[in-house]
């Protein structure tokens, strides 16, 4: 069995494992929908979206485990960080690892997240690590062709049939208080803020309500009362989910240590 | 240009009775036209079902385009096309055989100006 | 291989009793005869035979099917392939297979059939698909040696049918080579990083897939010639080139070096090679095996079917959504 490694605990690593994590876990969780979309086409769109945020996650691992070097610690690499890690160091949003759920889970979720993804990678074109922003350039193309799928899918699910609004209504309830947890900032995001790394989770509240709001409106579904509940994904404490979606995608590298695949 | 509807042949309700007509409750079917590359023309490439025609150009790009070949999507209804019929090949087509003129090949020059 | 089931099936009802035909009709049957031996292109409204156009009915839609329920024994093991980068490559691969099924069914279409009728045809067991894919994916060995062994053989078959007689299937073909031949090569170098840089335990691993995958795959190319009454119409019309002896015998030959190159041993004592023949000689293929698995007592068979009909099934209300969305905004369109 091979056993996990250690991760560094540096600001800087912490706020580009959130992004990582989000976008693997994510991309984990689309991935379920291979071969069971409720129409081919949409299998192959959901298929491109799990590719394009692979893609996104490899990249931004990739820069975080090459910066734990930078910064005095060990480097790792896109697959140690992603087989290797215990629960614990994995920092994405709690949303992220939510199973999968109906269509209307999944698009309302695609929605929600790839919105916060495209302002997130709009801001970090700016960012004062030149690597990052490259990899913003890249993905915030792909973030804006997903927000605009997932959004097209929450108003035709809304304004569709009965049953549909109704499951609409019913992933809306599930989501959103999962939701204040990506705009609530942290010291990790005072230090990104305050060297020039990327934006306060904070700072793209606004935006995102901006844009996601009329969506729901006009789909004809109302976010519910905000609660005290936080979920904690990005500080490390997961939901009952996580461990599940990790025992299965870690098992091969875990079981072979030292293979080569 | 292959239409996937040929008028006089839709695809009607299924032989044995499934609970549902198939015609209302199947997505329309869309034909996909893609220019690859600026200066090209559209080329039909194939179709697809699409419940309305923000989904079908969404559609087109990711299951015609994966590769990266495409600049523009036209998407157009299948039971929007129309088409020659192929019983009048001969009285639409046949006559431009004799129009030889009309082939640059006809066109005997000089080698010097042959590259036109 | 798309037509394992069509092979020896029977003419049904209706051909025995060839219907009195009008002299219309067999002076259509004649130009159509001699358009395909003159090595014409059939397009979608150009008269042809009855049996032609059910023929490539159910090979297409057959062809179709097996892309989709191939997707499945892939899907598998997209959560736990063993790298990003090979999670990412498999996440493309069955994308692509997604998207073979959907131009062939598109080509289906053409002969004027509906996607939702191919479907029920699927769902209710009457269609069939390649036999390959009700076997289990035991292992992240067999992703590489599905790639190798089966999308190679799936190659040998399609490559040909690009210059199928019927068109819109032979521009599908072409559009399905130019996007298969990575399949069988990540396959193929998945299995050569195992065997050249993995461990103990991945070796035996690849040699354990290869020892499950062989036979089933040399299956799909289907029963030999002289079980295949069928097939000899089929190449008349061109929708069949080369015969399932000739492709299987192709197949194996090229394989046999592949796996010399892998280090692995193909699990056939009597494999060897005929110097006569220029060809290899193999062990009898268990034909009672293959004839269980494609009436649908294999391994996977219900799981398979069950896993679309569920898809399909839950996936209604959201087809269903969508349309009711689509047709509300036109009528307010009408209405402005």
């Amino acid at each position: 069995m091979q056993s996990s490694i250690e991760v560094s605990r540096q600001p800087a690593v912490r706020y580009l494992l959130r992004i990582g994590d989000t976008c693997l876990i994510q991309a984990q969780r689309l991935g379920e929908w291979c071969g069971h979309g409720p129409v081919l086409e949409e299998d192959i769109a959901m298929t491109n979206m799990a590719l394009d945020l692979v893609g996104q996650a490899r990249a931004v691992l990739t820069r975080a485990g090459a910066l734990e070097a930078e910064l005095g610690g060990t480097a790792h690499d896109e697959d140690q960080l992603a087989f290797l890690r215990d629960e614990r160091d994995f920092l994405n949003l709690t949303i992220a690892e939510l199973p999968r759920g109906d269509f209307a889970v999944t698009v309302l979720r695609n929605f929600a997240l790839s919105t916060l993804l495209k302002l997130l990678w709009q801001r970090l074109l700016d960012s004062s690590d030149a690597e990052l922003a490259a990899i913003a350039g890249k993905a915030l193309k792909e973030a804006r062709y997903h927000q605009q799928h997932a959004g097209d899918w929450v108003l035709r699910l809304g304004g569709g049939t009965e049953e549909s609004q109704r499951r609409l209504r019913a992933a809306v309830d599930l989501l959103w208080p999962y939701l204040p947890e990506a705009f609530e900032s942290d010291e990790v995001d005072d230090e990104a803020f305050a060297s020039g790394l990327g934006p306060r989770c904070a700072d793209l509240a606004d935006a995102w309500h901006a844009e996601v709001a009329p969506v729901l409106d006009e789909a004809g579904v109302a976010p519910p009362a905000p609660r005290a509940f936080r979920s904690t994904g990005k500080k490390g404490v997961h939901s009952e989910h996580l461990g599940y979606i990790l025992a299965e995608m870690q098992h091969l590298q875990r079981s072979h240590p030292g293979g080569v695949w | 240009m292959s239409p996937a509807v040929t008028p006089g042949t839709l695809p009607g309700p299924p032989a044995e009775p499934t609970g549902r007509a198939a015609k209302t409750t199947e997505w329309p079917l869309w034909e996909v036209f893609v220019r690859s590359k600026a200066g090209l023309d559209h080329k039909h490439c194939g179709s697809l079902h699409a419940a309305d025609p923000q989904m079908a150009i969404q559609l087109a790009r990711d299951v015609y385009t994966r590769r990266q070949e495409g600049t523009s999507i036209w998407v157009v209804r299948s039971d929007q096309i129309v088409a020659s019929d192929p019983g009048e090949k001969a009285a639409y087509f046949d006559p431009m055989a004799d129009k030889v003129y009309r082939h640059p090949t006809f066109y005997d020059l000089p080698k010097s100006v042959d590259h036109m | 291989m798309y037509t394992q089931a069509m092979d020896t099936m029977g003419k049904e009802g209706g051909d025995l009793k060839k219907p009195l035909r009008s002299a219309e009709d067999l002076a259509n049957e004649e130009r159509f005869e001699a358009r395909i031996d003159a090595g014409d292109f059939i397009e979608a409204k150009d008269w042809m035979p009855e049996h032609y156009r059910k023929t490539l009915v159910r090979q297409i839609s057959q062809h179709a099917h097996s892309e989709i329920v191939g997707m499945l024994p892939e899907g598998n093991w997209i959560s736990r392939a063993p790298t990003l980068k090979r999670k990412a490559i498999l996440l493309a691969k069955v994308q692509d297979e997604a998207g073979h099924g959907l131009y062939l069914y598109a080509a289906a279409e053409t002969l004027g059939t509906s996607r939702d009728q191919l479907f029920d045809a699927l769902h209710s067991g009457k269609a069939k698909y390649s036999s390959i894919f009700n076997y289990p994916t035991l292992t992240w060995a067999d992703m590489g040696v599905i790639g190798w062994f089966v999308d190679g053989a799936a190659i040998m078959n399609q490559v040909p049918l690009c210059r199928c007689s019927y068109a819109p299937y032979a521009r599908a073909m072409v559009r399905i080579c130019r996007e298969e031949s990575f399949h069988q090569r990540q396959g193929f170098e998945s299995l050569l990083t195992l065997m050249t840089k993995g461990t103990d335990s991945q070796k035996a691993m690849v040699q354990d897939a290869v020892n499950r995958w062989w036979w089933p795959s040399l299956m799909m190319f289907g029963p030999p010639d002289a079980d295949s009454p069928n097939s000899e119409q089929s190449m008349r019309w061109g929708i069949k080139r080369i015969s399932n002896d000739a492709l299987r015998q192709k197949y194996l030959d090229a394989t046999v070096e592949q796996a010399k190159v892998l280090g692995v041993t193909l699990p056939d004592p009597e494999l060897r090679w005929n110097e006569e023949r220029q060809a290899h000689d193999f062990g009898a293929i268990d034909w009672t095996e293959f004839w269980a698995v494609v009436n649908g007592d294999g391994p996977c068979n219900r799981e398979r079917l069950a896993a679309r009909v569920k898809a399909w099934e839950d996936g209604a209300w959201v087809r269903d959504a969508a349309l009711a969305y689509s047709r509300k905004r036109d009528a307010l369109k009408e209405a402005a």
